[in-house]
């Protein structure tokens, strides 16, 4: 079996004449968790939808699983799990119903779902909740539900559309902890995302995606290394562009974003002692992230 | 293209069954409102109709008027159960509650969906149409075996009619748009098609076009088998039945796939 879980080549992509994925290409191996990391807009569900078949791309080859896509998508459905963008529950069902019917749509019998129902709701910790509707369910939960629900048939791959979207921070850090559970169990996992934190802490390697064009490919930290190498400071108050003259000479680079001044600075000490006598400023330090990797990349901000 | 469309139809003979498990699972849910919303109009009309219009129309076709009616009512039964089912409840689960978009993440195909959503709608007709016929038969105004003879054209209707208002939800951008074949097609086949008077009331040109229209080949068939009575040109109207169920089957799934799969 080959070692590679999804190749994209050239893959392009227009409705009408706005162009949403221009000449994409990476591949991604199996066991290895790749991020496809974007501000809204930039084509991320379009490409995790194109994985799937329910996008055809005007050029360029698609293969998941060593199957060609779209023509053979559904052979390779059969081994993938998703988990949409949008939550696709049945509401009026139990969370135990929800199991069954979508088992059945990959052909199992209801005694092989139910024999594989209890460790499902075991790892989305739902287990007290299986006679419950989902439509009574938090969000945190409907999300867990959804990640138990495409891991019915025992997928090799998992496609994620913004998995944690809309969970507050506790229910994100159980699904992350989830899915590195899977990872360590050797699934595949591509998904995409608008939360920088999300792709540092979870993915081996990122593409970072902007108006459907690739601008950086790599793993997290060689990326930072690569883009950004320095410590950050963080300068709020003040402005910042009075700011920018004053402390430019110590800083290799210089940012800002709305009312803050990102200063990377192989040296802060420098900047530190240059700022002091500076009323009204509140100054951070940190290592650089991910987010300074995008806002160098594109001069533009995505959420927190 | 062609590689394309042939992935979109439905993969194997029983795929679409899983479809229509989860479709039963939901209306096992609320199955005495659902049943009572589908048999109350029909048979408030069969009874209204019948003994009402009934004393002042005398025999109709050489049988009484409820007995006539019965037949109409079965078959126009059928066609609206099957036509609100894909309508509305279809509609819902493409478009709003995006179960179709659950399923085509799984192994099922578009065509395995819409095959399963058909299928399940005929099998709503089937039961509206088989209640109303055991009111008819409970009453004396048609046999008991005529039920089961007439049971094989009222599944059939269900198909066509299902299949129809795939079409329509293939194209409707929202609910408002269902009015339109509601009054423009629905209704007027109703009256047209020879469900409450015999087409031979309508005149000539009329007739030629009414005797076209799906419903006209469901009378036909159905008032034979209730009234017991020797059925005309049978595969005609079965063979035009087929056509009506097969071909809006193709058109309606190309059409989803422009709409949910581009």
């Amino acid at each position: 079996m080959s070692t590679v879980a999804i190749d994209l080549a050239g893959v392009k992509k227009s409705f009408g004449d706005k162009v949403i994925v221009n000449e994409l290409s990476f591949s991604v191996a199996r066991g290895e968790c790749f991020g496809l990391l974007g501000p809204n807009g930039a084509g991320k569900s379009t490409v995790a939808r194109m994985l799937l078949g329910m996008i055809s791309p005007d050029a360029g080859k698609i293969t998941v699983l060593n199957e060609p896509v779209p023509s053979r998508a559904r052979v390779a459905r059969v081994r993938i799990g998703v988990v949409p963008q949008f939550d696709n529950l049945e509401l009026e069902f139990t969370v135990r119903e929800n199991l069954l019917v979508f088992g059945r749509y990959f052909g199992m019998s209801a005694r092989k779902i139910e024999a594989i129902a209890p460790s499902l709701l075991e790892f989305a910790r739902l287990e007290s909740k299986a006679d419950v509707r989902v439509s009574e369910l938090s969000g945190g939960m409907k999300r867990r539900l959804t990640l138990a629900r495409a891991l019915i048939n025992d997928p090799h791959l998992l496609v994620m559309d913004e998995p944690t979207t809309g969970l507050d921070p506790h229910a994100r850090h159980l699904i992350w902890e989830r899915l590195r559970l899977l990872l360590a169990r050797g699934k595949t996992i591509f998904l995409t995302t608008h939360f920088m934190e999300e792709a540092e802490r979870l993915c081996d390697r990122l593409c970072v995606l902007e108006s459907g064009c690739k601008i950086a490919e790599g793993k997290p930290d060689a990326l930072i290394d690569e883009h950004i190498g320095s410590n950050v400071i963080e300068i709020y108050g003040g402005d910042p562009h009075q700011l920018c003259e004053l402390v430019r000479p110590y800083a290799r680079h210089i940012e800002v974003s709305g009312e803050t001044l990102f200063c990377y600075a192989p040296h802060p000490e420098q900047v530190r002692v240059k700022l002091r006598g500076q009323a009204g400023l509140r100054i951070l330090q940190r290592p650089p992230n991910l987010e300074d990797v995008f806002l160098r990349l594109t001069g533009r901000e995505m959420e927190k | 293209m062609g590689e394309s469309y042939a992935a979109i139809m439905p993969a194997n003979a029983y795929n679409w069954i899983a479809v229509w498990r989860r479709n039963f699972l939901a209306w096992k849910k609320a199955a005495p409102a659902s049943i009572l919303g589908n048999l109350a109009d029909p048979i408030t009309n069969l009874l209204g109709l019948g003994f009402g219009l009934g004393l002042i129309v005398g025999r109709v076709d050489g049988t009484s008027y409820i007995a006539f009616l019965a037949a109409g009512m079965v078959a126009t039964s059928a066609m609206t159960s099957a036509t609100f089912e894909t309508m509305y409840a279809a509609f819902a689960r493409m478009d709003a509650k995006r179960t179709w978009e659950a399923i085509l993440s799984t192994q099922l195909t578009l065509g395995d969906i819409v095959l399963g959503e058909l299928v399940w709608a005929a099998s709503k007709s089937v039961l509206a149409g088989t209640a109303i016929g055991i009111v008819t038969a409970t009453l004396g105004y048609a046999s008991w075996p005529s039920i089961l003879y007439a049971m094989p054209t009222i599944a059939l209707t269900g198909l066509v009619f299902a299949s129809l208002a795939m079409v329509v939800i293939s194209l409707a951008p929202s609910y408002d748009y269902f009015v339109f074949y509601q009054t423009l097609f629905l209704s007027p086949m109703v009256f047209l098609c020879g469900a409450v008077f015999p087409m031979s009331q309508l005149p000539g040109s009329f007739q030629h076009f009414a005797g076209l229209l799906p419903l006209a080949h469901s009378v036909d068939l159905i008032r034979p088998a209730m009234l017991e009575r020797g059925a005309d040109s049978v595969a005609l109207h079965v063979g035009a039945l087929c056509v009506y169920a097969v071909l809006p089957f193709f058109v309606s799934t190309a059409l989803f796939r422009r709409r949910l799969l581009r």
